[in-house]
C-alpha cells in the first residue's frame, strides 16, 4: 500500500465561501483558546487544554467530512468541533462547568466533546480509548449498509497505547471505513516523539497493517482538508481505513497546568510560531482576494466580540443543580 | 527535622533509595526532565541519568508490564501512573501478573515493585482526574496497598514499599501534595506496612480514614473537641492488609466507629472496616458503624457545585460524628 508524503498546498475545489468559513472557524478556535487562558490566569477557570497551533489540521479534517459521518475528536480538537458548529458560548459554558454545557452538563472537564445531534461521539480523558470506538462505529455503519465514515483523532504519543494497535488491526482486517488521524505535535506533554516511537513518521505504521498511510503538513489547511476528503472517499468505496498524520506543533504548554520551558527551547517554539497556521491562512485569503484587508479586520473584530459575549453569557449562566448529579447513572 | 510538603516525602524517598540501591529505577510518563506532572521526581534524572529515570512511552499496561519484567530480573522498579484514573489499562498486568506471580510459581518468582499513583478529588479534576481506585485492588491478595497522609509517612512508607519483596501500590492523594505540611525526621527511616497510625486519641468515637480524609478527620476532631466531644482519629495508612488490631482496639475504647473515604460508598474500603468491626466487635458497639463516603455515582463531576457535594470534608465529618453520637 502506498504511503505518501504530501507537503504541497492543493487548494482543491473549495469555494471561496468554504475557505472563508474555514478561516473563520480557525480564527474562532484560536480566539476562544486565547481567552480561555486569560480566564484561567485570572483564576476564573480551573483548567484549559489548548488547540493552539493545531487549527489548520483540526478545521481541515473537521470540515472535510459529511454531516452523516462520525467524529471522535480528542481533547485538543476544539477546531474540529467548531468546524461542526460548536460555538464560543458552548466552549465558555464548558470551561466554567455550567449547566448549559451541551457536552456534559458541566460534568466533564473542558475539551471533552460530545454532541449527538452532530455525530460527535462523547470522549473521555484516558487517551486512545476513542480509537477503538471509531472501529465499532464504522463496523455498525457498514453492517447497515450506510456509506458513512468514522474519523477519530489522537496525538502521536497516544499511538503508544495498546488500544491504538488493536484498533488499526481490527479496521484493517475488516477494511472498515475509519480515518485514524494523528495530530503529531512532536510532544506528549514533555515526552518527545523519539521517546514514543523509533520511526520518523507515524504513518509508517500503516505498512504493518496493510493499510494506506500519509504524512501531511498539518499547518496547511488545504492539505489536511484534501487528504481527509480523499481518504474518506476511499473508505466509502470500501477501500479500507487510512492512517493520516498531520505534522504540527502546539505553541503553548500542554495545558494550563504545564510549564513547557523545562522540556523544549524557546527557539524551537518561536520557530514554529513563524509557521502559524492562522497567519498562513490569512495570507492565503488576502492573496487570493477572498477577503480584503478591511474585511479581514472586520472578521477579527467580529470573532473577538463573539467570544467576549460568550464569556459574559457563560459567567452569568447557572451552575448545575446538586440533585442533578444523581441523574443518568442508568436509564430513567 | 524540617517542615516539608507531603510530596517532598515522596521525592526524598525515591532519591534516597535510588542512591542507596542501584537496582531501584523509576519509570513513568514525564518522570524525567519534566520531573513528573506533579514534580514528584524533580531532579532525579539529573542525578541518576536517563537509564534509571525512564520517560516511558504513553501506555500504562506497558509501564506496569515492563516493570514486572524488570522486577523479575533483579531490579526494583517504581512504576508511576500519571494519575490513578489511568491505571485501568494496567489492571491486567497488576492483577493477573504482579499479584499472582509469587503464588502461581509456588514461590519460584516474585515481583518486588512499587506502583505509585496520584489519586483523589477536590481539584476540579472531573471524572478522570479525581478517582479513588484503591478498592479495586483491595480485592486482590498478593498486592499491598498504602496511602500516606503526612510527609513523614509519605517518605517512610515509600521506603518500605521499595524495600518490600512484593508488589506494593502506593496511592498519593494529589490534594495533599502541597496542602499537608509536617516534619520529616532526618536520616534513614521506614514506616512499616500494615500498621495504622493513631492521629489523636479520644474516647467518644473512632474515626477511621486515610489520605486526604485522614487530614480532614483530624480537622473535624478539633472542631468536635470544642463541643466537648473526644474523637479518636485512626489513619489506616495501609489498606491491604488492614491493621485489624488497631481498628478493633480503638473500637474497644470508644464503642462507636465512623469510617470516612471519598471513593464510592458501596464496596469501598469502609465496607471492609465496617464488616471487620461487625464480625469481631459487635458487642463492643454502642451504635451501628457509620460510613461517610462519596456517593455511588460513576465519577466526580467537574463543576464546583457538584464536586463539593461529592467530596467529604471536615464539616460533613463533624456532622456525621454528631449523628453517630446521637444514635
Ligand atoms: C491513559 C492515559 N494516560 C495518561 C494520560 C495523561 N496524559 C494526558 S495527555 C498526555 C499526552 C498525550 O500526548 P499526545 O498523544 O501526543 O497528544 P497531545 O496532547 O500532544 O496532543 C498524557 C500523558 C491520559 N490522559 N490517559
Ligand atoms: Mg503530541
Amino acid at each position: 500500500m502506498a504511503r505518501t508524503k504530501t507537503r504541497a498546498t492543493a487548494a482543491t475545489a473549495l469555494t471561496p465561501d468554504a475557505v472563508r468559513k474555514a478561516y473563520r472557524d480557525m480564527l474562532l478556535a484560536r480566539i476562544i483558546d486565547e481567552r480561555q487562558w486569560v480566564l484561567n490566569r485570572a483564576g476564573k477557570a480551573p483548567f484549559v487544554i489548548p488547540c493552539r497551533g493545531h487549527e489548520a489540521a483540526q478545521v481541515g479534517w473537521g470540515s472535510a467530512l459529511r454531516d452523516t459521518d462520525f467524529f471522535l475528536p480528542y481533547y485538543r480538537d476544539l477546531g474540529v468541533v467548531v468546524a461542526r458548529g460548536y460555538t464560543a458560548r458552548q466552549a465558555m459554558l464548558a470551561l466554567l462547568g455550567k449547566a448549559e454545557d451541551l457536552t456534559s452538563g458541566g460534568r466533564q472537564m473542558p475539551g471533552h466533546y460530545g454532541w449527538r445531534e452532530r455525530n460527535i461521539i462523547t470522549g473521555s480523558s484516558p487517551v486512545g480509548t476513542q480509537v477503538l470506538h471509531a472501529v465499532g462505529i464504522a463496523y455498525a455503519s457498514r453492517l447497515r449498509g450506510e456509506d458513512s465514515v468514522a474519523a477519530t483523532a489522537l496525538g502521536e504519543g497516544t499511538t503508544s497505547q495498546g488500544d491504538f494497535h488493536e484498533a488499526l488491526n481490527w479496521a484493517s482486517i475488516y477494511k472498515l471505513p475509519v480515518l485514524f488521524i494523528v495530530e503529531n505535535n512532536e510532544y506528549a506533554i514533555s515526552s518527545p516523539q523519539s521517546r514514543e516511537m523509533a520511526v520518523q513518521d507515524v504513518s509508517e505504521r500503516a505498512l504493518g497493517y496493510g493499510i494506506a498511510g500519509a504524512t501531511i503538513d498539518g499547518n496547511d489547511y488545504f492539505a489536511c482538508h484534501e487528504a481527509t476528503f480523499q481518504a474518506a472517499e476511499r473508505a466509502r468505496r470500501s477501500e479500507g481505513p487510512t492512517l493520516l498524520e498531520f505534522k504540527t506543533y502546539r505553541t503553548v504548554p500542554h495545558s494550563s497546568d504545564d510549564d513547557d520551558r523545562v522540556y523544549r527551547s524557546r527557539e524551537e517554539v518561536e520557530d514554529w510560531k513563524q509557521k502559524d497556521p492562522i497567519t498562513r491562512m490569512q495570507a492565503h485569503v488576502l492573496a487570493e482576494g477572498i477577503l480584503t484587508k478591511q474585511e479581514d479586520e472586520a472578521l477579527w473584530r467580529e470573532v473577538k466580540a463573539e467570544v467576549d459575549e460568550a464569556i459574559t453569557y457563560a459567567e452569568q449562566a447557572p451552575y448545575p443543580k446538586v440533585e442533578d448529579m444523581y441523574r443518568h447513572v442508568y436509564a430513567e | 527535622m524540617a517542615v516539608k510538603n507531603l510530596i517532598d516525602g515522596v521525592r526524598e524517598a525515591m532519591h534516597e533509595e535510588m542512591a542507596r540501591d542501584p537496582r531501584v529505577v523509576l519509570l513513568g510518563e514525564d518522570v524525567g526532565i519534566r520531573g513528573g506532572v506533579f514534580r514528584a521526581s524533580e531532579g532525579l534524572v539529573g542525578e541518576f541519568g536517563e537509564a534509571r529515570v525512564i520517560d516511558a512511552p504513553l501506555g500504562e499496561s506497558g509501564i506496569a508490564g515492563v516493570a514486572i519484567g524488570m522486577a523479575l530480573n533483579g531490579l526494583r522498579p517504581i512504576a508511576e501512573m500519571q494519575f490513578a484514573d489511568f491505571i485501568h489499562p494496567a489492571f491486567n498486568q497488576i492483577v493477573s501478573e504482579a499479584a499472582k506471580i509469587r503464588y502461581r510459581s509456588n514461590n519460584d518468582f516474585h515481583v518486588p515493585m512499587v506502583i505509585r499513583a496520584p489519586f483523589g478529588g477536590g481539584v476540579h479534576g472531573a471524572l478522570y482526574h479525581s478517582q479513588s481506585v484503591e478498592a479495586f485492588f483491595m480485592h486482590v491478595p498478593g498486592l499491598k496497598i498504602v496511602v500516606p497522609s503526612t510527609p513523614a509517612d509519605a517518605k517512610g512508607l515509600l521506603k518500605s514499599a521499595i524495600r518490600d519483596e512484593d508488589p506494593v501500590m502506593y496511592f498519593e492523594h494529589k490534594r495533599t501534595y502541597r496542602l499537608v505540611r509536617g516534619e520529616i525526621p532526618d536520616g534513614d527511616f521506614t514506616v512499616p506496612i500494615g500498621k495504622a497510625r493513631t492521629v489523636r486519641e479520644g474516647k467518644d468515637l473512632s474515626i477511621f480514614a486515610y489520605g486526604l480524609m485522614a487530614v480532614f478527620a483530624e480537622q473535624a476532631a478539633l472542631e468536635l473537641e470544642k463541643e466537648g466531644v473526644s474523637a479518636e482519629v485512626i489513619d489506616l495508612r495501609t489498606l491491604l492488609p488492614l491493621d485489624r488490631e488497631a481498628i478493633l482496639s480503638s473500637i474497644g475504647k470508644t464503642h462507636r466507629g465512623l469510617v470516612v473515604y471519598e471513593a464510592n460508598r458501596t464496596m469501598g474500603a469502609g465496607a471492609e472496616v465496617a464488616a471487620l468491626i461487625a464480625e469481631e466487635a459487635l458487642f463492643e458497639l454502642d451504635a451501628p458503624v457509620r460510613r461517610l463516603a462519596g456517593p455511588d455515582l460513576p465519577a466526580m463531576p467537574f463543576n464546583t457545585v457538584q464536586e463539593e457535594h461529592f467530596m467529604p470534608n471536615p464539616e460533613k465529618i463533624v456532622h456525621a460524628a454528631r449523628e453517630l453520637l446521637a444514635s
